[in-house]
């Protein structure tokens, strides 16, 4: 049996699903400034009356590192940066103990200035005097050479306790980017490491000693170990969960959108042939735009909690909650209210929702069910317009080769579909306003938790190789290797998947069954005068995000002895 | 966070999968080290850049411009649709004001390609900038524009195409053509006889570095851009001016390229040649986005740039100087030119030989402009080349006056259809392009 637990804003949920399904689901609530104790709540909850020994697997996603950074909660870190010719790395501060060096590599990864080692020592000095423990490093076109990120770490690594770098986290292209994410894992890395060592110490108490995996934002997961490298990479796997749980019931082609409407907000996916859509970059969160890979979700203000308004444009729904529905002890009307006016959920106290309900009413000179259906609607066609943007917005991505922009066809979703609190309510409406067909996940209410236990481990490696530099260097993988000039595409495609499979089964995945492919593979012949000085090689390999082997969807059930 | 002062727009096309041939210049590497670059500083994700995927121009944007040899598929690839579309979106998201600026970066270039068109010369196949600029007439009514060509060669294209409008200002800065392709571009070119002046050449010594370039923009063509009032400025900003290009002897640097861009406010950027890839475009590239987006490129430099070692000669600072006086001059002075011109006997034809280098292709023409003070005039040209036969292409200005609609339409319905092999008719007061039935076999 697995167990997944997913802890949202408001509820967290998790189940418990075995070869006979799904055995048991519980939903307990959140409470922000004591997770430990809501996860563990979770846990005992779901547990209760189950016989430990049959639980082989743990998997959790957690809003602990998301939470640190909305709520400017980080503790100090050091950083350390070198940016060379291009725009001042001043720009890019991430936080007060941030300090700039001399050294620059160009865009092939050569060097055109050297390390400057004397001001990394006197920014150690500085460090130390602070009391600061933990520390990134990020240097430019470090994923082409990290030579200058590993030195200034070497001159770092004896003076604190663990020293992140930019190289080691993201194979991609982008300075600005790489600065936040190195920031953001050391930053996040001593509560990550006390949090999850808790958990897993007080499972085993319990009797609960079974492997610990992490869900990631990219609708993959990790092992408990591998997270200590790569800790921020547990930000906002939430809207990741809800998709996967969408996944096992998805079509196998065509492209869907799923929509999780909750209480405070709608998170928005599109799925292609059965698979999620990875955003381009990475996840964005609060100030920082980073290269933490992750499914390609929007979130809108709209949700069964949402504040209702009445302007001179008429409704609108959210984009802020106020507390709980009306109905349930609420100060404002919301689309719960309105629904449990419609009759179409039972609610806690249906007069106090009526009553919300007939101010609106009352100023829009509507009856109350008229108001109540306007509500409805309102809210319907605020999720359908942000979906359409999310589309356009998929649509309009760039490409960068003749062949992809001529053959690219564009994005339409035929399928709808819904989970979350309201998603057969919703379900019915969108029916009527969506171009296809639209359908409620089953067990809609925690699927975001089946998501989350049914996860395979995901990894994507990239591997650059320059002949003529006579290199190679997959930089995530701390991958670096001399090679002859007869390299080829084809080398770098094997190198590539060799590298993927040893890094997710270091990360928890099957050694048997791992599905891999290359999504980018580029060679451009270099030349210089009239003569090819060499090729330089570009290949993108990845697990893409999917169901663990053996779960089958029809059924709803694991068929997995090891499980 | 890092803002855009200026809100701008960027197309960014490199054709990772199209080259001219192998090893030729313009090669699917050319944009690699830019993409890196840009990608690595972060270009696009600053708040107030806006990255756009380029449209494809349709056959209907290029007639507006070109007459194609025998048809627009014969001389195109999907790559000139997409560079050409690349300069388009662009253009639009100016024009519906969703950005103040904006770059097309985007290959291949098009600069030399001539109104009519049997190929490729100097790596272009058709005029991308006013591909753009007549779309943006069509649809927008955008009047008077002036194009600055700043690519190190002369925009000999560009200067074809619109040598006989007025409400075109097109100048091009670049390498003298005594000492690099395509061998054009002098001070006595200033367009024909119902545009003289418009057209202004600005041929610069080889070796010129940062300060004569920028002493051509501040002292020449900003006063020129300033009396001249355009709607819209175009920059036809070729990079082949970089102290490390490979095809050409200027020393122009990255942050010179930066200062340019301030100076000159262009609303379009179109990028035109440039081949030193690993030491100039990634660098002049950046330099140019933060310019245009109102960005500090202060700490912007090659790795290798010595100001010292590229600084101009005196003589060449004078030599400028005394360029800037005759340009001055010229425009000043563009009426009584234009009378100058006009008495000249048979001042309305140019007979030409024109060589296409890329495809080795010979054309000759024989042109023939109504001269006419109440517009653009008619225009008639007689196109032959070896590899594609005879034409006769005729052009109705968009703001033909009725004697030269009636002249045109005499021109194409009265040609003699045993001499060529196609006849056809921009009609561009219609939007029309017109395809008359030929009697010579294909
Ligand atoms: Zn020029
Ligand atoms: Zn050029
Ligand atoms: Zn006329």
């Amino acid at each position: 049996m697995i167990i997944g637990l997913d802890v949202g804003g408001t509820h967290t949920d998790a189940v418990l699903i075995s070869q006979n399904g799904l055995e048991k689901e519980v939903k307990v609530p959140t409470d922000e400034s004591r997770l430990f104790e809501t996860v563990l709540a979770g846990i005992e909850a779901l547990t209760d009356g189950v016989d430990l020994k049959d639980i082989r697997r743990v998997v959790l996603s957690t809003t602990l590192a998301a939470n640190l950074i909305v709520q400017n909660k980080l503790p100090p870190v050091g950083m350390v940066v070198a940016g060379g010719p291009g725009i001042d790395p001043e720009l890019f501060r991430t936080n007060p103990h941030y300090f700039i060096v001399k050294g620059a590599l160009d865009h092939r990864g050569r060097e055109i200035a050297p390390l400057d080692e004397g001001a990394v020592e006197a920014a150690v000095k500085a460090l130390k005097k602070t009391g600061i423990r933990y520390a990134g490093v990020a240097t430019k076109f470090s994923v082409h050479n990290p030579v200058h990120e590993r030195r200034i770490a070497e001159i770092m690594a004896p003076h604190f306790e663990r020293v992140f770098l930019g190289h080691q986290l993201s194979g991609s292209l982008n300075f600005p980017r790489r600065v936040a994410t190195v920031y953001l894992n050391a930053a996040v890395y001593p509560i990550h490491k006390q949090f999850f060592e808790a958990v897993k110490q007080s499972l085993a108490s319990k009797g609960l000693d079974v492997p610990l995996r992490i869900l990631k934002p990219d609708g993959g997961n990790m092992s408990f170990d591998s997270s200590f490298d790569d800790p921020a990479r547990t930000i906002l796997s939430g809207p990741s969960a809800s998709v996967m749980g969408a996944l096992a019931y998805a079509p196998k082609s065509g492209a869907t959108l799923v929509l999780d409407i909750g209480g405070t907000t709608t998170d928005m996916a599109v799925l292609i042939d059965g698979v999620p859509l990875l955003a381009p970059l990475g996840i964005e969160i609060g100030p920082y735009k980073t290269l933490i890979r992750a499914l390609q979700t929007q979130s809108i203000g709209v949700g069964g909690d949402s504040v209702v308004r009445l302007t001179d444009n008429g409704l609108t729904i959210g984009p802020d909650r106020m507390g709980r529905a009306m109905t349930y002890g609420g100060p404002v009307p919301t689309p719960t209210d309105a629904f449990c006016v419609l009759g179409l959920v039972n609610g806690g106290d249906h007069a106090r929702a009526e009553e919300g309900m007939q101010i609106l009413a009352h100023k829009m000179g509507r009856t109350l069910e008229e108001t109540a259906l306007s509500i409805f609607d309102q809210a319907c066609r605020q999720i359908m317009a942000a979906a359409r943007e999310m589309i356009d917005n998929i649509n309009s991505k760039p490409v960068y080769t003749v062949h992809e922009l001529w053959e690219g066809s564009e994005i339409k979703p035929r399928h709808l579909m819904v989970l979350g609190g309201p998603a057969p309510q919703f379900a019915d409406r969108l029916k009527e306003m969506f171009d296809g067909n639209v359908s409620v996940v089953p067990h809609w209410q925690v699927a975001n938790a089946t998501g989350c236990a049914l996860a395979r481990t995901t990894s994507e490696v990239l591997l650059f190789a320059d002949t003529a530099r006579q290199v190679a260097v997959a930089a995530g993988e701390q991958f670096h290797k001399e090679i002859t000039h007869t390299f080829t595409l084809d080398d770098a495609r094997d190198l590539a998947l060799q590298l993927l499979r040893d890094k997710a089964v270091k990360r928890g995945a099957n050694p048997e069954h791992i599905e891999m492919e290359v999504i980018e593979a580029y060679q451009f012949n270099m030349i210089r005068g009239f003569h090819t000085i060499g090729k330089n090689i570009r290949v993108r390999a990845q697990i893409k995000p999917g169901l663990i082997r053996g779960y089958d969807p029809i059924a709803g059930k694991l068929r997995r002895e090891d499980l | 966070m890092l803002r855009a002062k200026n809100k701008t727009g960027l197309v960014f096309f490199p054709a990772f999968d199209w080259a001219i041939s192998p090893t030729h210049p313009e090669r699917e590497e050319r944009l690699l080290y830019t993409q890196d670059q840009v990608f690595e500083e972060g270009l696009l994700d600053i708040e107030g850049i806006v990255e756009y995927k380029p449209d494809l121009v349709t056959v209907k944007d290029v007639q507006r411009v070109h007459f194609c040899v025998p048809d627009p598929w014969a001389v195109m690839t999907e790559s000139h649709f997409i560079s050409a579309g690349g300069a388009k979106t662009i253009g639009m998201a100016v024009m519906d004001k969703k950005v103040d600026r904006g770059f097309a970066l985007v290959r291949p270039p098009g600069h030399h390609a001539n109104r009519v068109v049997h190929g490729a010369r100097g790596f272009c196949n058709v005029n991308i900038e006013a591909i753009m600029v007549e779309y943006l007439r069509r649809a927008y009514g955008v009047d008077r524009v002036a194009i600055v060509d700043t690519d190190c060669h002369h925009g000999d294209g560009t200067q074809d195409i619109y040598w006989h409008d007025p409400d075109t200002l097109f100048i091009s800065i670049h390498q003298d053509g005594r000492t690099l392709y395509p061998g054009s571009g002098f001070l006595n070119e200033m367009g024909g006889p119902n545009a003289v002046g418009t057209t202004i050449n600005i041929p610069l010594p080889p070796h010129t570095s940062d300060e004569g370039f920028l002493y051509a923009i501040k002292e020449m063509v900003l006063p020129i851009l300033a009396d001249f009032k355009p709607e819209l400025i175009i920059n036809s900003a070729g990079q082949d001016n970089h102290y490390s290009d490979p095809i050409t002897n200027m020393n122009f640097s990255a942050r010179g390229y930066a200062q340019l861009t301030d100076l000159l406010q262009a609303d379009i950027a179109v990028l035109e040649g440039g081949y030193s890839i690993e030491g100039a475009l990634p660098y002049v590239n950046t330099g140019i986005i933060l310019a245009m987006a109102g960005l500090d490129y202060n700490h912007l430099s090659e790795p290798d740039y010595d100001p010292e070692r590229y600084r101009q000669s005196p003589a060449t600072t004078r030599y400028i100087e005394q360029t800037g006086v005759k340009v001055l001059k010229n425009w000043r002075q563009r009426k009584a030119l234009t009378e100058a011109v006009r008495v000249q006997p048979d001042c309305g034809q140019r007979s030409r030989r024109i060589f296409y280098d890329t495809d080795s292709i010979y054309e000759t023409q024989l042109e023939n402009i109504r001269i006419c003070d109440d517009c653009a005039g008619a225009l008639r040209i007689e196109s032959t080349s070896d590899k594609r036969g005879s034409i006769l292409a005729v052009h109705l200005p968009r703001k033909a006056c009725p004697a030269c609609k009636a002249q045109a339409y005499q021109w194409y319905e009265t040609a003699p259809a045993e001499r060529f092999n196609h006849i056809f008719l921009q009609d561009r007061l219609d939007d029309a392009y017109h395809i008359r039935k030929s009697r010579v076999p294909r």
